[in-house]
């Protein structure tokens, strides 16, 4: 079972939707012996890091979520939630992350040339620097859904794939089992579902 | 590079499909679920849903239809008709879509795009104006485009824009239904006055007009249309091809190529 974190962040419906069309049973939920149970955790999030950041904490999911992943659990944090993974964010001050995975979040306009929209959005294509599980069947070049004005950097040990926005952005990270994807799988057509399958699979 | 996206609209009345639907192989092209998933698997990048329902009835099957849609289709999904307040946009949010499109709730209510950006993030509000010309300048209209409101248009959108609206879309009055050509003109006077994505509309009879689109307006992200696509006039497969040999950067799905 795959356990989605709900900690007041966002909208979760097409998350739980698209893991029930690829016949994965999950669970919205903010209860900690659910998740303790679930296979594998995915920690969503929209919206501001820093408001996010402290709903996590405040709830004590975040200390719950970081010995879960501690104990090898795949864990794969989405948009905002791959975010809250790193070390801290630059987002409207200095804001601290959960440290699972080394390096910061900043925004998209330091790097991106004149003239590039911020936020980031639409289809963008996927290319890969490292192979990993989550990609399974994937091709170079396809497209992925992304809505974002942050992005992180600092973490070259841990990037899976990149997307061009004038730059280079990360588009995905993992470090274990810990694994995160900076745009949005359950909006992502039949390649997102697909590396919503591989991450339904993957072993702990 | 991020792709420039196609984008079929769909009218709603009592749950259904409206402005005629001619699709073979298709069993219920009046089902707004099955259409969207049509839609979808012919490499749509995004769906409107527009809901032209007057009644509070009509209403409650519109996001029945919006949740059952967004629990099979998996490409952002965006709703407009009849959002006036923030519950409005709560109310379509929680059955699944992605984004809320205003228009003439914006008109009545200036505060209501600073309001929605301010509690579902920019990226969520879209501004949809229908505008056309008058007495050569571009002017606002109301009430699904038979209003003049006197405003004039690009200050109007980019008030908007500084209020939180995260997109434009730009329907010319001046163009719609004529399929001669998307407006260019307007479209480039919206492009040059805002920096956020801007979506065309009106005007779209071939695939040749979207080709035209994209490149003589780099600014452009996207191209909506309703009935050409609904009648299969132009079939988003042909476009998106067409797309690639021109060089525009398009979205080929793996399981539609």
């Amino acid at each position: 079972m795959v356990a989605v974190v709900d900690y007041g962040v966002g909208n979760l419906f097409s998350l739980k939707s698209s893991f029930e069309a690829i016949g994965t049973e999950v669970t919205v939920t903010a209860d900690r012996e659910t998740i303790a149970r679930a296979d594998r955790i995915i920690l969503p999030g929209v919206g501001a890091f820093e408001d996010a950041a402290k709903k996590l904490r405040s709830s004590g999911l975040a200390d719950f979520i970081c010995e879960q992943a501690g104990r090898g659990k795949p864990l794969l944090g989405i948009c905002l939630g791959m975010q809250l993974l790193f070390d801290k964010s630059y987002e409207y001050g200095v804001h601290e992350g959960l440290g699972l995975i080394h390096g910061t979040v900043r925004p998209i306009a330091d790097v991106a040339p004149a003239g590039y929209k911020i936020p980031h959005i639409g289809w963008n294509a996927l290319h890969f620097t490292r192979p990993n599980g989550l990609f399974a069947g994937l091709c170079e070049g396809d497209c992925v859904y992304f809505v974002h004005s942050y992005y992180a950097t600092d973490c070259e040990d841990a990037v899976i794939a990149t997307t061009e926005y004038g730059a280079p952005l990360t588009a995905a990270v993992a470090c274990g089992n810990v694994l995160g994807c900076q745009f949005h799988p359950e909006k992502s057509g039949s390649v997102g579902l697909k590396i919503l399958k591989a991450f339904s699979e993957m072993k702990g | 590079m991020i792709t420039k996206r196609i984008i079929p609209c769909l009218d709603v009345r009592n749950g259904r499909v409206v402005k005629g639907v001619n699709f073979e192989g298709l069993r219920d092209v009046s089902s707004p679920v099955a259409l969207a998933e049509y839609y979808s698997s012919c490499g749509a990048d995004e769906l409107v849903f527009y809901d032209i329902t007057a009644s509070s009835d009509g209403r409650a099957i519109f996001t029945d239809i919006l949740a059952e849609t967004a629990k099979r289709v998996f490409i952002p999904l965006t709703v407009g008709g009849g959002i006036n307040t923030l519950d409005d946009f709560d109310r379509v949010l929680k059955c699944g879509a992605d984004k809320v499109s205003v228009n003439s709730g914006a008109i009545r209510n200036p505060s209501l795009i600073y309001e929605a950006a301010k509690r579902y993030g920019n990226q969520c509000v879209v501004l949809s104006a229908d505008v056309k010309r008058v007495d050569g300048t571009f002017h606002v209209f109301a009430k699904g485009g038979r209003e003049d409101t006197g405003m004039e248009a690009i200050g109007w959108i980019r008030r908007c824009v500084d209020n939180g609206a995260g997109e434009i879309v730009v329907n010319s009055i001046d163009t719609d239904g004529v399929k001669g050509g998307f407006d260019l003109e307007m479209l480039s006077a919206v492009c040059d006055a805002v920096d956020v994505p801007v979506i065309a509309s009106g005007g779209a009879g071939t695939i040749q007009d979207f080709i035209q689109l994209f490149r003589s307006i780099p600014g452009v992200d996207a191209g909506l249309a309703a009935s050409i696509f609904h009648f299969g006039e132009v079939r988003i497969a042909d476009l998106k091809r067409e797309m690639v040999k021109n060089n525009i950067p398009t979205r080929i799905d793996g399981d539609t190529q």
